[in-house]
């Protein structure tokens, strides 16, 4: 009836994981005691859940990330502590049993669902206002890709609580993670998980790059769409390309676990091998998924904050269509040493090695566009200096490692792990964190408070480099990724160094936390009455903080790059004489009730429960069918409406 | 819109010129769902070229010639590829308001489509019952997920051919369920073009 | 590449300092935008360190592959290499010996290893002395390493196989001529011998203390491969 499911998949044997579930259950709980106590479902339902506007979208995708930073760091914190006690004969706190599920999560947390709603927030949010558009091409569509990502973080979560996760790393490696090795449900919750996210993040794909090409303003041609949405429309593209493949092979693996088939297996003719190239031939575009937002971000800020126009757009659109391309060409790099022969590693090494040159030519640009400008300190800009500098750090050992005889014996040490970190860290979260502090003004209408902004940057910062240097060191020292205990006790100082870094950063996590908490209490003497606090170029800036539903009462005419800019030189920023009535998609539970029905279908499915499992998936359709039944009807917003609106919007000492 | 860029500047004249702002909602849609049609297409390849792989791994078990029977797969590609042109049809008449036609052609879409499907499960039963299921070797999981894909989107199509043509029996040709009629149709033909794929390189080479 | 990185750093900092707002003293050219000269260096100079590093990484490639055999004037010493759940055994298939979680060879001597693995995918890694490569079952590589001196090198696994991978270590001795052919007269027939039936109990999930077998079945590596993929052995192994 209840398929695998017993009372004793919650660990109540097992004091850590129990603490832990605890934890996340009785915060979970009181979240929603809380939310109920306070009335606020009503709220809630209407202007969130069911919510199909890109813009709480956004939020809600950089709510979900942040949310999971904490799991995810968490995690880490446990890792570390674990690394710097277990050293000579010393077995430490955690049991291998669960510190194999520990890397396993951090790394599935923070790449799904941390890493990837951070910058599908961010774009969400920015892309339809830097076109000049009204939201994204298909609303509703959006919403589903939303609460689907959310699933998936969902039932990672629950994993905690009920049963356990997977202890193959966080790309599941057959024959580990095929049947015969990993027979309990850790590597069915991951992979559901991410199944179901995944087809939510490729939807989000199609979503965003059909907006770009579609519902562009009139007159942005492509060379007038700003650099932000250049790097989106290439990430949305790579998305496209590469999540049909994870699917594709997740799918691959759950018929090997589920239905006895043959294709990683040891016996019957599988091969391993067509796993590593498969999943990595999506896991190589999907750093760039990651990292091309955020050079956005960057380009974007550092434009703003210099007063200067972006150095050198032309071939900044050059690199980024070419970083795109090329990131299909390197996968191999991943595993130099699985033996493909001299000829093979050599030429991916040499094609990663080239994807190093327009990556060098973005950072040259922003060095140029800094140059003969005139910074303003604030947050935004610190995250990008500080990124600028890490960046090329982790760009330099990247290099390294792509020569292939050096990465025959750096392979899967430590030193692999703290170059991604390095360019992750130093690239996607400061990206991240640096777009949350530019536009939280434009989303919220009040901006951050700037000394705890300052603060939770320095912490990131000296805390990465703490953390991470010894890991380095302890790479060319040859100390391997993943031990839960090791013999040499020469590497004990080195992974306490790293320990104090993961604190430091644990301090910058606590000043974000600070920072979030202080600007809401504070936020009637930080209010943006302008709609442009940082004196922006671009078209998001144009509208009121936060914008209205419909963003824009007129679809803007754009003459040139740096749209907005080109607008406040020339003046024209009077109301309109003539406004026309605008429709604006109504709220729709499509997403947020699909998404319950897949919660059903994923957690019946990790535990063998049938019937459950085709209940839930016929809901699933029957949902999407019946909102599809149902004409969709749009909201209209009146000509005078939106007159008063503009006109409070843009002399606001007037009304 | 337009208008009201017309009655700005010359600069904005040829701005407009230069892009003329978003595109009309038919196109939108249609866009979106090629897009999704060439990341399907992605996912069918992942599994092409799984099955490129592991298709001389038959673990001692019966391999393509043994197995595949060229006369069943004839007549299941004639049955799909003559849906294909009812399919046609049928969206020709539906965006002509001819209802008879619409529903006369989409019901011969939906039978050949499901004789199609008919035909693939039985050579399915027939397989397993020989032991030459898709847990016999990695060739056999390669063939049965490359092929029974192909069928779960064939038999999705068909459910959502159902669900359209309620919907234009209730409320008449509607512009967006025209619309929705339109990504059908496009997703219907791109199924057999994977098909002819499908036929070529596992049906015709492997029986060799 | 230090000498494209550092600059680089240097001068953000430096203009991130130079160019902030507060100093008046800094020139301001918000025009600035374009500059044919930058966009031909900035290309240039990272497509001339890649191509200096692609002939690194292509002849490096070649000169390292692991399946090259070293070149030598002594006799290359065979060496089949099984990495198990969670332990390491080394056949030696000339000397009729096997040894576990231990590597016993000849200093200045070419090491040609087969390895394979009994369970899941691990790597054979010995940093002192050369690559990694990964182990898979069912299938063998090729790896070729030697000790230039005597001496003792810690080994292990670099890829992740589960629960007791932490332990997946194993000392290799490289010893003189004459002390290697002393171990080899001291482990043959000694200690257990090591057949399909043995080897079954080594299998079993688990760790194991260093060792030797001073006998070893006649095939026993390639009856290891071929059961591990499923395969009905190719050759008898009693």
């Amino acid at each position: 009836m209840f398929g695998k499911l017993t009372w004793q998949a919650i660990p109540f044997d097992q004091p850590i994981p129990m603490a832990a579930s605890l934890f996340v259950t009785v915060g979970i709980f009181s979240v929603l005691g809380l939310v109920t106590w306070k009335g606020w479902w009503p709220y809630l339902w209407r202007e969130w859940l069911t919510s199909v506007d890109h813009k709480r979208i956004g939020v809600m995708y950089v709510v979900l990330a942040l949310v999971l930073l904490l799991r995810g760091f968490i995690d880490a914190i446990m890792m570390r502590s674990q690394q710097a006690v277990a050293a000579g004969g010393a077995q430490g706190y955690l049991p291998p049993e669960h510190y194999d599920q520990i890397f396993s999560a951090h790394g599935t947390i923070m790449i799904f669902f941390m890493a990837m709603p951070l910058m599908i927030g961010l774009m969400n949010f920015v892309v339809p206002l830097q076109i000049g558009a009204r939201d994204v091409a298909f609303p509703v569509l959006n919403a589903i890709s939303l609460w689907l990502t959310a699933t998936g973080a969902l039932l990672v979560n629950v994993s905690l609580v009920v049963g356990n996760f997977a202890r193959t790393g966080w790309l599941a490696y057959p024959p580990l993670s095929e049947l015969r090795f990993s027979p309990d449900v850790g590597v069915d919750y991951y992979l559901w998980a991410l199944q179901i996210s995944g087809v939510g993040t490729l939807l989000a794909g199609i979503n965003m790059v059909t907006t770009i090409l579609k519902l562009r303003a009139p007159g942005m041609s492509y060379m007038r769409m700003p650099v932000f949405c250049w790097t989106a429309l290439c990430s949305n593209m790579l998305i496209i390309a590469a999540f049909p493949i994870l699917t594709a092979t997740f799918g691959m693996l759950l018929l090997d676990r589920y239905a006895g088939m043959h294709f990683f297996t040891n016996g019957g003719g599988g091969n391993m091998m067509l796993y590593i190239n498969l999943i990595w031939a999506w896991g190589h575009p999907e750093v760039y998924i990651l990292i091309l937002p955020a050079f956005g971000v960057f380009s974007e800020v550092i434009a703003t904050f210099s007063g200067k126009p972006l150095f050198g757009y032309r071939s900044m659109v050059g690199a980024t269509l070419a970083i795109c391309v090329l990131s299909f060409t390197v996968w191999l790099h991943h595993f130099f040493t699985m033996g493909a022969g001299a000829d093979v590693n050599a030429f991916f090494g040499i094609m990663s090695m080239i994807i190093a040159v327009p990556t060098g030519v973005k950072v040259f640009n922003w060095l140029f566009t800094l140059y003969r400008g005139r910074i303003r300190y604030e947050p935004p800009v610190l995250w990008a200096i500080g990124f600028m500098v890490t960046f090329v750090i982790g760009g330099l050992t990247g290099v390294l490692l792509a020569v292939p005889p050096a990465d025959f014996v750096l392979h899967n040490s430590v030193f692999l792990v703290a170059h991604f970190h390095n360019v992750i860290i130093g690239g996607v979260v400061f990206g991240g964190l640096a777009g949350v502090n530019y536009w939280f003004p434009k989303a919220f209408g009040f901006t951050l408070d700037r000394r705890l902004g300052a603060l939770s940057f320095w912490c990131w910062l000296v805390g990465f480099y703490v953390a991470f240097m010894p890991l380095y060191a302890l790479g060319l020292l040859g100390m391997t990724r993943r031990l839960q205990h090791y013999a040499v006790r020469a590497w004990q100082p080195y992974l306490i160094v790293a320990e104090v870094g993961a604190l430091i950063i644990l301090c910058g996590i606590l000043a974000i936390i600070a920072q979030l908490v202080v600007s809401i209490r504070t936020r009637e003497q930080r209010r943006d009455l302008s709609g442009d606090p940082w004196n922006g170029r671009t078209l998001e800036w144009s509208t009121a903080s936060p914008p209205p539903a419909y963003n824009f009462a007129v679809l803007p005419t754009v003459t040139s790059l740096d749209a907005f800019w080109t607008m406040k030189e020339s003046g024209v920023r009077a109301p309109a004489e003539h406004y026309e009535p605008i429709e604006v998609p109504a709220n729709s539970a499509n997403g947020f009730i699909t998404a319950f029905f897949a919660v059903i279908t994923g957690f019946s499915l990790i535990w063998h429960i049938w019937w459950l499992a085709i209940l839930g998936l016929v809901c699933a359709a029957l949902t999407l069918m019946a909102f599809g039944w149902i004409e969709r009807h749009e909201i209209e917003v009146s000509a005078e409406e939106l007159a008063a609106a503009e006109r409070a919007h843009l002399r606001p000492e007037v009304s | 819109m337009s208008a009201q860029a017309a009655a700005l500047d010359p600069g904005a004249q040829a701005a407009v010129h230069v892009h003329s702002g978003p595109a009309p909602v038919r196109i939108v849609v249609a866009y979106g769902f090629w897009i999704f049609l060439l990341s399907d297409i992605i996912l069918f390849s992942a599994l092409f070229a799984s099955y490129a792989v592991l298709h001389g791994h038959t673990a001692g078990g019966p391999s393509g010639r043994e197995l595949f029977e060229l006369r069943h797969v004839g007549v299941e590609t004639l049955s799909l590829l003559f849906s294909s042109y009812t399919c046609g049809l049928a969206l020709y008449a539906a965006e002509r308001r001819q209802l008879r036609a619409f529903y006369v052609c989409a019901a011969l879409t939906f039978a050949l489509g499901a004789t199609f499907l008919a035909l693939e499960l039985q050579e399915f039963a027939g397989l397993i019952a020989r032991g030459a299921g898709p847990s016999r070797s990695a060739f056999l999981s390669a063939f049965f997920s490359l092929v029974g894909l192909h069928g779960a989107h064939v038999t999705t199509g068909l459910l959502w051919l159902t669900f359209l043509v309620a919907q234009i029996a209730h409320r008449g040709p509607r512009d967006f369920v025209l619309r929705r009629l339109l990504c059908f149709s496009l997703f219907w033909h791109a199924l057999d073009i994977i098909w002819v794929a499908l036929l070529s390189l596992v049906y015709l080479m492997g029986a060799r | 590449m230090l000498v494209v990185v550092v600059p680089v750093i240097l001068l953000t900092l430096g203009f991130a300092w130079w160019y902030r707002a507060s100093n008046s003293r800094a020139a301001y050219e918000p025009g600035w935008v374009y500059s044919g000269q930058i966009e031909m260096v900035i290309w240039a100079i990272p497509a001339m360190v890649v191509i200096l590093l692609a002939g690194v990484g292509w002849t490096g490639s070649h000169q390292l592959d692991p399946a090259q055999k070293l070149a030598s004037e002594a006799k290359p010493l065979r060496i089949q290499g099984v990495s198990l759940d969670w332990k390491w055994l080394f056949i030696y298939p000339d000397q009729g010996i096997a040894t576990v979680n231990q590597l016993v060879i000849p200093a200045g001597t070419p090491i040609e290893f087969l390895l394979s693995s009994g369970s899941v995918m691990d790597a054979f890694f010995v940093p002192q002395l050369g690559s990694q490569i990964y182990t898979m079952p069912g299938m063998s590589v090729r790896l070729n390493l030697m000790a230039q001196s005597a001496g003792e090198y810690p080994g292990f696994s670099s890829q992740f196989s589960g629960d007791g991978f932490s332990d997946m270590r194993f000392m290799v001795h490289a010893l003189s001529a004459a002390q290697f052919s002393g171990w080899l007269e001291r482990s043959r027939g000694s200690g257990a011998a090591l057949d399909t039936g043995s080897f079954a109990g080594l299998a079993a999930p688990g760790t194991a203390p260093a060792g030797v077998y001073g006998s070893v079945a006649p095939h026993l590596y390639e009856w290891i491969v071929d059961t591990t993929a499923g395969l009905p052995a190719q050759r008898e192994a009693p």
